[in-house]
């Protein structure tokens, strides 16, 4: 049977779904038919696929990392999400919603962060769009993703620290949500990645999609195949739209979906942030999906090194193909990370951004199911310039 | 009949406080609630904490985390409801989160909030698009799911609303958090009309409110007010919490 989901309520089967308080119900209707309608409409396509070509500069290369083949022995392909403009695929995303934010005549944006590249990019797409932009940023990140939140304040966003629980995205995500329920006539959220209520699971996706639908393309030019698919896709997992996004193309594939997600210190200890590995079936910010908690049914406070990936729940839609099986999830630790992050700047010149070294270095973990001479495809979401304060704390360094 | 269709019956001023559960202290709720009840209060609302209240400001984000804190579970908040009724009627309400409801069990949650005497449930972020399973299961116990309903509800699902809650429903009072200044011009006259007009049930309204002359022009229009925030600012070193609630409710009751 052919994938279709969500169904017409924002169910992924058990996940998904609105949770959310009666005051934004009439937000996300209006959201939800206006997006429906509009994604099917020729002006609607043609605006956004313009803005992400001229814009963005898309499409991004899918490039042949010969010398960390050479390593492996097997070949690896990275997907260039980090030659975007602002540094990583979240454009993808605030493009579209800015289009749909401006349509629905919304003179003030939102959002959360936690690395700082979604609230680049919204604040970058704002200031394109003269729209009001305010972001919210855990005072953690804020710490030690200090460069974006400058790009931000340089792009004309007000960047509010939230101070509450581990002072990271899930926190900045809850305050968020409480400007929205006040603001709601005015204000628009632009969620960054496929969490949230419906219909912004399944929007987000299909902004993203994007990345794997090039990637298939460029793949199959790169072989001079019309037909030949890789053997493994693989991406890192925060709240999971950049995975998303490449897997969803190849859904109805024979193509192993592999997500990766910030296993911390170690998922046996409790700092980490791998929701499909330790996390069980709740309710956060929205949707139904894996979530860390206690017994009691309280937010764990999750751990990663990077930022982006440091949230205790995931996307419905991950869980979904968890829960049958199409696709993979693992784990790596900061270490491990980190490792991957130098790897990949001297064996090929490319900084990556920390949450997209755990996709590079699931490449080097023992067991990992590929076989010589395979295809694999990274997502390399994002470049790593905000992550290399973090790098010389972790390494001892002074810059 | 639960005893929450009992109490609204009569049409008369009705003050409803939220009390979190285990805040200040462990010790507290039961005696808390008792003065409430000699006090004057016509019900109670205890709001079962959660790490990550979304519908809440500052104010009872700190009190639900202290009282995490302090051990506060639903266990131990069904207990809490057990023991004050062997001393008293007064109807009581649940508030929280959809999650630890979840992790608890649903069904075994509903089951043991009958056998504790509890009386209704209100779940903000629990709308009615999500709330059929909980709604059905709520009436098979006995308990009235209290429905929400906001500034922004359109009166035909206003009226839908208050038809699939039954019993009560619960009007926020402003487009915002809890804690946040109400509405002070005829904005929420004219919603709380429109909600008196479409709604099937009676209703209660909260978020804002603190003032006797609150209570008084809500009460005029609507079926009760519920006091949240503001119980937990006037707390202070010079009394006890028991004696700071039975004082606020007669203040807010208009006879001090
Ligand atoms: C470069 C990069 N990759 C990945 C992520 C994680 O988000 P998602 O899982 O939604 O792609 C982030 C989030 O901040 C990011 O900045």
């Amino acid at each position: 049977m052919k994938y279709n989901q969500p169904d017409s309520y924002g169910h992924f089967n058990q996940f998904g779904g609105k949770y959310v308080p009666e005051t934004l119900i009439p937000a996300i209707s209006e959201l939800e038919k206006l997006y429906v309608a509009e994604k099917s409409n020729p002006e609607f396509i043609s605006t956004l696929k313009k803005l992400l070509k001229h814009y963005s500069g898309r499409p991004t290369p899918l490039y042949f990392a010969e010398r960390i083949s050479n390593d492996l022995g097997f070949n690896v392909f990275l997907k260039r999400e980090d030659l975007n403009h602002t540094g990583a695929h979240k454009i993808n995303n605030a493009l579209g919603q800015i289009l749909l934010a401006k349509k629905m005549g919304k003179t003030r944006i939102i959002a959360e962060t936690g690395a700082g590249m979604h609230g680049v990019a919204t604040a970058t797409v704002s200031a394109q769009f003269g729209l009001k932009c305010v972001i919210y940023m855990g005072e953690e990140d804020i710490r030690r993703q200090k460069l974006n939140v400058f790009r931000m304040n340089l792009l004309g966003a007000e960047v509010r620290s939230v101070s509450s629980g581990s002072k990271t995205l899930k926190d900045a995500t809850n305050e968020a949500i409480r400007d929205w329920v006040t603001n709601v006539e005015n204000t628009y959220y632009l969620i960054g990645s496929v969490v949230g209520p419906h219909p912004y699971p399944m929007m987000v996706r299909d902004f993203q999609s994007i990345i794997g639908t090039e990637t298939k393309q460029q793949f199959r030019e790169i072989k001079k195949s019309t037909s030949i698919l890789p053997d493994f896709v693989i991406a890192c997992v925060g709240g999971g739209s950049n995975a998303i996004g490449m897997f969803y193309p190849f859904i109805n594939d024979k193509v192993k979906l592999i997500g990766v997600e910030a296993g911390g210190h170690g998922v046996n200890t409790d700092k980490h942030a791998a929701t499909m590995t330790k996390g069980e079936l709740g309710i956060l910010h929205g949707s139904a999906s894996f979530l860390l908690q206690t017994k009691d049914g309280q937010i764990k406070l999750p751990h990663s090194i990077s930022a982006g990936l440091d949230y205790p729940g995931v996307g419905p839609e991950h869980s979904l193909l968890k829960s049958i099986n199409r696709a993979n999830y693992f784990s790596v630790t900061d270490d491990e990370a980190v490792l991957a992050f130098q790897w990949l700047s001297k064996k090929e010149g490319i900084l990556p951004a920390l949450e997209s070294s755990h996709a590079l270095a699931y490449l080097k973990q023992k067991n990992n199911g590929i076989k010589p001479n395979q295809n694999v495809i990274i997502c390399l979401s994002g470049r790593g310039d905000k992550d290399v304060h973090t790098i010389a704390d972790y390494l001892g360094t002074e810059i | 009949m639960n005893r929450i269709s009992d109490i609204f019956k009569t049409k008369s001023e009705k003050v409803i406080p939220f009390l979190t559960a285990g805040y200040p202290t462990l010790n507290d709720t039961v005696d808390m609630v008792l003065s409430a009840e000699k006090a004057g209060a016509d019900m109670i609302e205890i709001g079962m904490p959660f790490s990550d209240p979304l519908a809440d400001g500052p104010i009872i984000q700190k009190a639900s985390q202290i009282a995490i804190e302090n051990g506060v579970n639903i266990k131990w908040i069904l207990e809490t409801v057990y023991k004050i009724r062997t001393y008293s009627e007064i109807p009581i309400v649940l508030m929280g989160y959809i999650n630890p409801i979840i992790k608890y069990g649903l069904k075994k949650f509903l089951t043991e909030c009958n056998s504790s005497g509890v009386d209704g449930l209100i779940i903000p972020d629990l709308p009615p698009e999500e709330a059929t399973e909980f709604i059905e299961k709520c009436k098979i116990n006995k308990i009235s799911p209290i429905l929400l309903v906001a500034p922004n509800t359109e009166n035909k699902r206003i009226k839908y609303i208050s038809h699939l809650a039954g019993d009560l429903i619960y009007c926020v009072s402003i487009l915002g958090i809890t804690g946040s200044k109400s509405s002070k011009n005829n904005n929420l006259e004219k919603y709380l009309q429109r909600v008196k007009i479409y709604s099937e049930c009676p209703f209660v309204v909260g978020f804002g409110i603190s003032t006797r002359n609150d209570v008084r022009s809500i009460n005029k229009i609507s079926d009760g007010a519920v006091i949240g925030s503001a119980i937990i600012n006037k707390f202070n070193k010079n009394e006890s919490p028991q004696e700071t609630v039975f004082n606020y409710i007669k203040e807010l009751r208009g006879n001090e």
